[in-house]
């Protein structure tokens, strides 16, 4: 069970705002946690805390592959990212990086920004102020590639298996 | 009851008979990558331990992003990349100049129809008009099938876009494309494969097709797929099965013989209007090229616009062909030489502005009007400027009058 504080973001946050491509080329990937986001708001990444929520509209996510938005968004310390929907390629991202994901229809219109809710990952629910929602969990084998802490993680452990 | 064409490709894959929602793991027939996507793919490999790829053979890498690198660290990381693909005896390796990955791939005859492609670039959508089912996926995905040889998929409902009626005149495929994604939405195809069919998809030439299945992504599909034929046999230099849909599926039609010319205002690709309703909104920059429209057939088009002409004085016009093969075409016929004679900037093959890091970056408040895919805020520079998203000829008419501009003016 996760508990975080929730920012909000509307509908399609696509992957140039989440983390402009200028930042991308960068030896040095601290730098991409500190301009996440900054397309939408310029100072999130001053403000997000560790274990914060992002709750978001639909199609999050949407745009170019680059792996880095889903690095960013952890690396800033987010501890999941709820969504009315989100885009295929960030999704799966997102779960090859071990960032925790919720499908959540229903959720921009419940919680309001800076409110504390509650996360269960396995069950798929959420607890607002508002009251609960439930989602579809992710397939069991997706739910053990987050679990592992991504693909990478994930690949290590078949290998010693086989 | 039959299946779509992308259930097909993918149970020939998995060598078994799959059904839409079923997560299947599947080989893939072909990988590739870019000097974006390529360093992390690299670190990937490194973290799991993976010494060998499983098979250099099925591996394309282009380098496109940044041609050439615009610092030290983009070099830096092309370096990195260019080792991992030399020591890994991977020969499909274009470096820098050869031209932009979804572009290249195909002109090589890399791809083949009827088989299973993934991609580490959002755009690689794009070679599901060859007839067969490619999809883009991040680095780690990516390395996980340098690693393995396959991947996992949700295999993908069918949205099926019947393209009646034929394009005229002044307008391109990229017309017809933007309508089509103000009619689906941005995620309205989110998770489906689409497919685009019916007589104007038929009549239009393998690179229109290429437009159109490139901006898939822009709906939320995993793929655009075409049912391939002659046009595509003769682009790929190889034949292949032409596997096709006998199931029903979800479908929208689109008369493509009644539109005009489009645009995408800025924000969003949705944001879709018709060129007359925003005609004469001032630019400081066109830009020709990307993996959307740099190809031949759009340098002939705005050519023919800009032929004699000049750019106006207040507009930078920045042309750059999708390929190193196509730049050699263009310039046998003397497409170049128009453009610079027009006065027009000519970028090295690549990438280029699309994506706002270099070649054309736009300035606080600046307004582009550009043939490639996408428009989101800061998309091609600063966060204030701003995006129109066209074809070749409604570019070349915007840039000869520093104003967005009906091509069909241009007789
Ligand atoms: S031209 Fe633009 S959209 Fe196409 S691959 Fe390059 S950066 Fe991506």
């Amino acid at each position: 069970m996760l508990k975080g504080r929730v920012w909000k973001f509307g509908d399609d946050v696509d992957t140039d705002v989440i983390i402009p491509a200028k930042y991308l080329r960068s030896v040095d990937q601290t730098v991409w946690p500190k301009h996440v986001l900054e397309g939408l708001d310029p100072s999130f990444s001053l403000k997000v805390k560790l274990g914060d929520i992002i709750v978001a509209g639909k199609n999050f996510g949407c745009g170019s592959s680059r792996e880095q938005a889903a690095l960013a968004i952890k690396w800033a310390g987010v501890a999941a990212v709820i969504a009315e929907s989100f885009a295929r390629i960030f999704f799966r991202n997102a779960i090859n990086n071990g960032l925790p994901l919720i499908e959540c229809r229903g959720i921009s219109k419940l919680v309001e920004e800076g409110e504390v809710i509650a996360v269960d990952l396995d069950r798929g629910e959420v607890r607002t102020n508002n009251g609960m929602l439930r989602s579809v969990p992710l397939p069991p084998f997706l739910q053990e590639i987050v679990n592992s802490g991504g693909l990478v993680e994930y690949y290590k452990a078949r290998k010693k298996v086989h | 009851m039959g299946s779509t064409a992308v259930e097909k490709i993918i149970s020939r894959s998995a060598g078994r008979a799959v059904q839409v929602g079923e997560f299947v793991e599947v080989p893939v027939d072909f990988a590739y990558l870019h000097d974006g996507t390529g360093p992390l793919i690299v670190d990937a490999l490194g973290k799991m331990g993976v010494e060998k790829v499983i098979d250099p053979d099925r591996v394309g890498i282009v380098f496109d992003h940044s041609v050439p690198p615009y610092s030290d660290q983009a070099a830096t990381l092309q370096a990195k990349v260019r080792k991992f693909a030399r020591s890994q005896g991977i020969l499909k390796f274009h470096d820098l100049g050869e031209g932009i990955c979804h572009q290249v791939m195909p002109e090589k005859g890399y791809v083949s129809p009827g088989t299973v492609v993934i991609g580490a670039d959002s755009h690689s959508c794009t070679l599901g008009c060859f007839g067969l089912f490619s999809s883009g996926v991040g680095a780690t995905d990516l390395a996980y099938i340098l690693a393995t040889g396959g991947t996992w998929l949700k295999v993908p409902e069918t949205l099926k876009v019947e393209c009646t009626g034929v394009l005229k005149g002044k307008l391109s495929s990229k017309d017809l494309i933007l309508e089509i994604v103000k009619m689906v939405g941005t995620d309205g195809a989110t998770y489906k494969a689409l497919e685009f069919s019916g007589e104007a998809v038929r009549q239009m030439s393998q690179s229109s097709r290429m437009t159109m299945s490139n901006m898939a992504v822009e709906m939320g599909a995993k793929t655009g797929f075409m049912e391939a034929d002659a046009k595509t046999f003769e682009f790929l230099g190889r034949t292949g099965p032409v596997v096709k849909t006998d199931s029903k599926t979800e479908t929208v039609t689109v008369d493509a013989g009644s539109l005009d010319p489009k645009v995408a205002c800025p924000g969003s690709v949705a944001n879709v209007k018709s060129v007359v309703e925003v005609e004469g909104t001032h630019i400081d920059q066109a830009f020709l090229g990307s993996c959307t429209n740099g190809r031949y057939e759009d340098l002939y088009e705005a050519a023919k616009i800009i032929k004699g002409k000049k750019v106006h004085q207040d507009t930078r016009f920045i042309v750059i062909p999708a390929s190193k093969t196509i730049q050699l075409a263009a310039q046998k016929d003397g497409l170049m030489d128009i453009f610079q004679e027009a006065g027009a900037i000519i970028g090295v093959t690549g990438c280029g502005p699309c994506l706002g890091v270099h070649m054309g970056v736009l300035g606080e408040n600046e307004v582009c009007v550009s043939t490639s895919n996408r428009n989101f805020i800061g998309r091609m520079g600063h966060p204030k400027s701003s995006v129109y998203l066209a074809s070749a000829q409604t570019v070349a008419a915007s840039a000869v009058e520093g104003k967005i501009t009906d091509p069909r003016r241009f007789a």
